[in-house]
């Protein structure tokens, strides 16, 4: 059976072709007005109150423009009249996911300053609560990033798993999310009994995690699909940014404070691990990197807890801390990247200025870059794949 | 596991020895770069370097660092203010809780710049790393009190964009060459630079601070007591 063509005239057909033509050049010259897309302050991708404007053509972006300030706390102008000890109530507050990891720099800045090395006990303790905020944020990290690509199933298991982790925190510092636990020439306590058992259990929770995780989310084929390839960081640019940890490790930047650059008051050198890098530079190999990085924080956890030295876990400071002049610089590889402070004494109780070199600011810095001709949906997913946490942007 | 540690630290040694000439192999070079564009300089064994360059030099040592001295990796950038602080040294002292500033305080204590020096009241900080060799340089730059301004540095590390951005509305930097520096935390009709130490914290103005009870000196203790700081 053949279908009836209808008869058309030559005339007919020439008229038809030239109104597609006119409807096509109508088309063509319609412009697609830009619309400007207002992303936040609140939204479940920003952790925080981040804002981005966002300029799009069609579901093109354009440009990009994250406007912050919403969370600005003054930390810097606060430390100027605090007293050293009382300065880490304030740092605890920057990540605060990972608080405990915030102190330990800024402790160990004071104390190249005063020239005092905690005893060998609080530097393992110290070590294991580092590495245990960074374990308890990554995790909520990865979790959360499976709700930017639509799955809610990894952010549950991702909280009920980090429990375990800030139970144990808790156990030893009495705050689950706050500790102010870190004290210039040590800790403020000693372990309780049984957490070194207990602790274990936990770490060996999170590497079940880890695996479970590593079927559910990373081997999605939409995971894949709305990651690999999306939001390529190269080297250069990367580091021209600025941005550390993961983010520039996921870049195939083989770089670690932890490994190259420790500073005296931590024993990452006493472990044996690896640093992770993937060298796509996108957002499935940051989260990849995330993924071998908690993985890592578990094996470093289980071998400190092995060799916790006894003895003190503080050394001798006077009462009243008053920090000789000078100037002195420490970074940590905390969980969102490398974190830094800058400390200028002048021999006072306070700190004559602290510059808080926090890892989130430089890794959302690249962001107008990052974004610029990605599509809509794929902010979400690159902001995810980042993991930034806006108190450390906004400090 | 021990072994290895043993032999760890064997090779740390190595390095530490090494690595004040390379320290100082570096500074040489930038020296060489530079010739009178570094003021100052000052070397921590096996720790840091501070540099102090000047002002018209700063694109320039930028440019060398990352350019022809591997100094790829960006820090951070802000500003110092090293003015003592009108309102009192530290928050124990009596001067700390009257409402005006005493008119002798400044002259009392004077302008006292840290590391590789300082002629002016407002220094730029900036740092800058090779990660390939796991060294840092400490910049800082003189800007002279009638004329807050320095050359941006976006061309050079780009993200130095909203350090300068950060720096600009805390310190009230003029950064020429910057494409975009509205404020980036503070509102936008915000009076005032926050981090000057003449900006006064009105809360600590306002009300006495508490603080004094958990650092005050309990009786019969002397200074050494190595019992835990505070709890």
């Amino acid at each position: 059976m053949t279908t009836q063509i209808p008869d058309i005239s030559e005339q007919e057909q020439l008229r038809y072709i030239g109104q597609q033509a006119a409807d096509a050049r109508v088309n063509v010259e319609i412009e697609t007005e830009g619309m400007t897309l207002n992303l936040g302050p609140q939204h479940p991708a920003t952790h925080g109150t981040l804002r981005i404007i966002a300029k799009l053509d069609g579901e093109q972006v354009v440009a990009a423009e994250p406007v912050m300030g919403y969370m600005h706390r003054g930390y810097e102008k606060l430390a100027e009249v605090r007293t050293y000890p009382q300065v880490t109530t304030l740092v605890n507050r920057i990540d605060w996911v990972g608080s405990f990891a915030n102190e330990t720099p800024f402790i160990l800045a004071a104390e190249k300053l005063m020239e005092v090395e905690a005893p060998p006990r609080a530097q393992y303790i110290r070590t294991i609560l580092h590495e245990m905020s960074r374990i308890a944020n990554v995790i909520l990290g990865i979790g959360d990033m499976g709700v930017q690509v639509g799955a809610v199933t990894p952010i549950f298991f991702a909280f009920r798993d980090r429990e375990y982790v800030l139970n144990q925190i808790e156990a030893v510092t009495g705050g689950r999310f706050h500790p102010n636990f870190d004290r210039i020439g040590g800790l403020k306590d000693d372990l309780p009994a049984g957490w070194i058992q207990n602790t274990k259990n936990s770490m060996e929770k999170v590497r079940d995690f880890c695996d479970q995780i590593e079927e559910l989310m990373y081997g999605n084929e939409i995971f894949q699909a709305r990651t690999r390839g999306i939001g390529i960081i190269p080297k250069d640019i990367g580091l021209a940014y600025g941005l550390s940890g993961v983010n520039i490790r996921g870049s195939g930047v083989d770089w670690d404070v932890r490994r190259d650059n420790m500073s005296p008051g931590l024993v990452y050198d006493q472990v044996d691990w690896k640093v992770w890098t993937h060298p796509d530079g996108d957002s499935y190999s940051r989260m990849w990197v995330r993924l071998q990085e908690v993985r890592e924080g578990t094996k470093i956890v289980d071998q400190l807890l092995d060799q916790i030295p006894s003895g003190p876990i503080m050394a001798k400071v006077p009462r009243i801390i008053k920090v000789p002049a000078g100037e002195a610089y420490v970074e940590t590889e905390n969980p969102l990247g490398v974190m830094g402070y800058y400390v200028v004494s002048k021999g006072d109780l306070n700190p004559f200025r602290v510059k808080i070199r926090s890892a989130s600011f430089n890794n959302v810095s690249i962001t107008p870059w990052l974004l610029k001709g990605v599509y809509v949906p794929d902010i979400i997913t690159i902001l995810g794949s980042l993991y930034f946490i806006l108190g450390d942007i906004d400090r | 596991m021990s072994d290895d540690a043993a032999v760890d630290t064997v090779d740390d040694a190595d390095v530490v020895a090494e690595s004040d000439e390379v320290r100082e192999a570096a500074l040489a070079k930038l020296s060489d770069e530079l010739g009178d564009g570094i003021v100052e300089s000052f070397i921590r064994p096996n720790d840091d370097i501070w540099v102090r360059v000047s002002r018209d030099a700063w694109v320039e040592t930028g440019t060398v660092l990352r350019r022809s001295m591997g100094f790829g990796y960006f820090s951070f950038l802000s500003a110092i203010d090293w003015m003592p602080s009108p309102f009192g040294r530290d928050m124990d002292s009596q001067v700390d809780l009257t409402l005006t500033p005493p008119e002798d305080e400044p002259k009392v204590e004077e302008m006292q710049t840290g590391l590789a020096g300082g002629d002016t009241r407002f220094q730029i900080l900036a740092r800058v790393n090779d990660i390939s060799t796991n060294r840092a340089i400490t910049l800082k730059v003189d800007l002279p009190d009638d004329d807050l301004s320095i050359a941006t540095w976006i061309p050079v590390y780009s993200g130095a964009n909203w350090h300068e951005r950060e720096a600009a509305e805390m310190f009230g930097i003029d950064f020429v060459g910057h494409p975009n520096l509205r404020n980036l935390y503070l509102p936008g009709a915000f009076e005032g630079h926050p981090m000057r130490k003449d900006f006064a914290l009105l809360s600590r103005r306002i009300k006495p601070w508490p603080g004094i009870v958990d650092v005050e000196q309990m009786p019969g203790e002397d200074d050494d007591d190595a019992e835990g700081s505070d709890s």
